[in-house]
């Protein structure tokens, strides 16, 4: 190696060890993983899942959102769980609900922390082994969990 | 002292799909954020919500940190008999609370 090589290589290795982590890479994996985890290796498709939350949030520390399946909730045909993540919070789970035949009606609501401007997303599992989801993208004035602006 | 509220409707017609709230007092602390002094301020939320109807268990959840704090769940059940309706919340540092209902089906 040559002197001109050698002073590249120390360049080029002090701007990698400066680069910030991707945190939106990481989060997206951690995302990812999380519903792999629920889903293993079955397919998700969109579709019978209603998500409700409100497009524009003010305040990300309480945020209502419901989660709406269409089943008709019978022995045969019912919704196992419902599981929520959303896409730029610390961690990517929100909730999982467990239901039952006995449910009824296939809808859950609850007050969540949204971190960020991003996607929340909604997984019924039904008995018969598939998954249904709902992608919402909200837009989060006053973010939960980073009081301080970190991310 | 652990304050919890649950709302059941009193009464109900047979099979029925009734709708249950549930509230709990709690901070749901998520374990992220930090005091003035930049300590980590340790995580302490609410992990479990169960409900069960005459003994057999109709609903449970899994709460994580990022549910708001005082969690209010609501979820829907099929009113099959007059009987009554226990709620269990679990969740760090011991944390245990009971609320019962009662439900006249007619």
């Amino acid at each position: 190696m040559n002197r001109r090589g050698f002073l590249l290589l120390g360049v080029v290795g002090v701007a990698h060890a400066q680069l910030p982590p991707n945190i939106q890479e990481i989060r997206k994996k951690a995302l990812d993983e999380a519903i792999r985890k629920v889903v293993g290796d079955a397919q998700v498709r969109t579709g019978k899942v209603k998500l409700d939350v409100p497009p524009l949030i003010d305040n990300g520390n309480a945020v209502p959102l419901s989660v709406e399946v269409e089943s008709p909730m019978t022995e045969a045909d019912h919704v196992k769980a419902v599981h929520i993540f959303t896409e730029r919070n610390p961690q990517p789970y929100v909730l999982t609900a467990h239901l039952g035949a006995r449910a009824g009606k296939a809808r859950v609501a609850t007050r969540a922390r949204i971190a960020d401007t991003g996607a929340v997303t909604a997984i019924a599992q039904m008995s018969d082994g598939s998954f249904w989801s709902d992608t919402v993208r909200v837009i989060v004035t006053l973010s939960a969990c980073l009081e301080e602006g970190l991310i | 002292m652990a304050r919890v509220v649950v709302n059941v409707p009193a009464e109900a017609k047979k099979g029925e799909v009734i709708e249950i709230r549930t509230l709990a007092g709690h901070p749901m602390e998520t374990g992220f954020r930090r005091t003035q002094l930049g300590e980590l301020i340790p995580r302490d939320i609410i992990r479990t919500l169960v409900c069960t109807y005459n003994g057999v268990e109709i609903f449970r959840a899994d709460l994580h940190p990022a549910i708001a704090a005082n969690p209010l769940i609501t979820f829907n059940t099929v009113a099959t008999e007059s009987g009554t309706l226990e709620f269990r919340w679990t969740g760090d540092n011991g944390y245990s609370a009971t609320q019962s209902a009662t439900i006249k089906v007619v």
